[in-house]
């Protein structure tokens, strides 16, 4: 599903590089935390998934695509295959839960009944159907970030990046969001997850992946944040 | 593709942008005015030229009494100079070139005279004798004037041989020179037209950069994404180009046809049908300048 074969990311003008000879297999339906300090290299891995920038050396696969050499014009196509979810969110102020959800459907050129049938089921999939006219400004941090999930997985995405989802919220709240997430993940949905939440990372028992000044340090399953026992 | 919803994207991008789309529209439709104006005025030098140049006359003039000695040395050009010309004119090596030809003497020629100056001081202390008798000859194409001048310049008799056209071509190289200086004016204001519209697009583009950026996320196409932008350029660039279009008719409604048409009423003037045919390339280049300088400028701005 994804396979990253010995990538080096050399940003200019930086001492050393951002990813150093990662190699990673990540299968379909699995659940990974990604773990370690700021600036070990857990966004650029997330970024390069996403095909938003190409490694200086190695190879990746993304559901089928060498995201090496698969044309520009395609890299629209790909994306819409995968979900992502940030730390901040980025919804749009202007626009309400709803709307949000059926602005990533109707960019891609989805039909307006789709849409229609497609953005209440997944608003009540993830427990927002109560709140979808309200603004992003009218709602929780944990009801933003669910309206965020709601529009990364509208278009049933075979893969899920969550850079920090939970970084901007309370441990109850989070709790809530990582049952979303395992819900999501059983329905078929491989997810990647960056993190820096102990709590959630021990709690989950999922596999983790520990990066290290851009290299992996450990790549244990059933895992917790810390030096595995 | 959603129509409804590229339109409503734009219809946003415009409203947020509203002083520099207007900034837009105004450099736009000055720049095309020039433009047109100058299609006008090379319109108007054809249709001139059409006009006189059928009318321009090669004119030989003969000697008079007060005609330079140099040219002149004989004086009063005689009957037998008269003669000569005359079956020069009918022989077979000129005929052929010749549509007609009369002679005007110095009696006529003082009656022209008088009637073309009859407000002017001159005409008091003019003579008959003072005007030069003329052989004017109009020819089948007036381009082969040189033929004439070179039969009868330096014959003893003749004074000078003068093609009209030389006149008319003075007053056609001024004209030129004005639609030359429009169009250099015009390509100044297209070029800063241009400059505006990509300094607009990439405001909106920032302004609309959330957007953007989740529209690049969900894997909406490049072209989605570009497409209410280039529209947007179009669209001011159009609405420019249409303003240039009213300016233009209104010039040739009420400065040429109101006004120029009825000051002189003996010339052939640009008229609507002229301004029809200018206006299609108008639209044309304030559309396609516009999308293009768009159309470069998010290229630059939003890579995948």
């Amino acid at each position: 599903m994804i396979s990253i074969n010995q990538v080096t990311k050399q940003y200019k003008g930086a001492p050393r590089p951002a990813l150093d000879q990662v190699s990673l297999e990540i299968d379909k339906g699995e659940f990974v935390f990604l773990v370690g300090a700021s600036g070990s290299g857990k966004s650029s891995l997330m970024r390069m998934i996403l095909r938003e920038d190409v490694p200086t050396s190695g190879s990746i696969h993304v559901l089928g695509e060498n995201l090496i050499g698969i044309p520009n014009r395609r890299v629209p196509h790909f994306r819409r295959s995968l979900g992502v979810v940030f730390q901040d969110f980025r919804l749009l102020p202007n626009k309400t839960a709803a709307q949000n959800v059926a602005f990533s459907l109707e960019v891609i050129g989805k039909s307006a009944g789709f849409i229609a049938e497609a953005v209440p089921d997944v608003l009540r999939l993830v427990g927002l159907e109560e709140k979808a006219s309200s603004l992003p400004s009218e709602l929780s941090g944990g009801e933003q970030q669910r309206v965020a999930l709601a529009r990364a997985i509208v278009n049933k995405p075979a893969i899920l990046l969550a850079d920090e989802p939970t970084g901007n919220l309370d441990p109850n709240t989070s709790a809530g969001i990582m049952a979303l997430l395992d819900r999501i993940n059983l329905a078929g949905t491989t997810i990647v997850m960056a993190t820096h939440d102990v709590g959630i990372v021990d709690k989950g028992r999922k596999r983790v992946v520990e990066l290290s000044q851009g290299k992996i340090v450990r790549d244990e399953r059933g895992s917790g944040y810390g030096v595995s026992k | 593709m959603r129509a409804n919803f590229v339109f409503t994207e734009m219809g946003i991008a415009i409203r947020r942008n509203l002083s520099m789309i207007i900034s837009v529209i105004l450099v736009t439709f000055i720049s095309l005015t020039f433009v047109g104006t100058a299609g006008l005025l090379q319109q108007q030098i054809s249709s001139m030229k059409t006009y006189w140049y059928d009318k321009a006359q090669v004119a030989i003039y003969l000697c008079t009494k007060t005609s330079p000695q140099d040219v002149c040395p004989q004086g009063e050009a005689s009957k037998d100079v008269r003669n000569t010309i005359t079956s020069r004119l009918d022989s077979g090596t000129l005929k052929p070139y010749i549509e007609q030809y009369y002679f005007e003497n110095h009696d006529e020629a003082y009656k022209t005279f008088i009637k073309e100056f009859k407000d002017n001081a001159v005409a008091k202390y003019v003579t008959p004798a003072q005007l030069n008798e003329t052989f004017w000859v109009n020819l089948k194409d007036p381009n082969q004037a040189p033929i004439i001048i070179e039969s009868f310049t330096g014959l003893s008799g003749v004074e000078e041989v003068k093609d009209q056209r030389s006149y008319l071509d003075q007053i056609f190289a001024m004209l030129n020179i004005a639609s030359l200086a429009a169009i250099s004016i015009a390509g100044l204001m297209l070029f800063s037209a241009v400059l505006l519209i990509s300094t607009t697009i990439r405001l909106s583009a920032v302004m609309r950069r959330r957007e953007i950026g989740i529209m690049r996320l969900v894997g909406a196409s490049n072209f989605y994404i570009q497409l209410p932008f280039i529209l947007e350029g179009v669209v001011a660039g159009v609405l420019g180009s249409l303003l240039a279009g009213g300016a233009i008719f209104a010039l040739v409604q009420f400065f040429v046809q109101g006004f120029l048409a009825q000051q002189l009423p003996f010339t052939s003037f640009v008229g609507l049908g002229d301004a029809w045919t200018l206006l299609p390339g108008l639209l044309g280049l304030g559309a396609l300048l516009a999308g293009l300088a768009a159309f470069t400028s998010i290229r630059r701005y939003l890579k995948v």
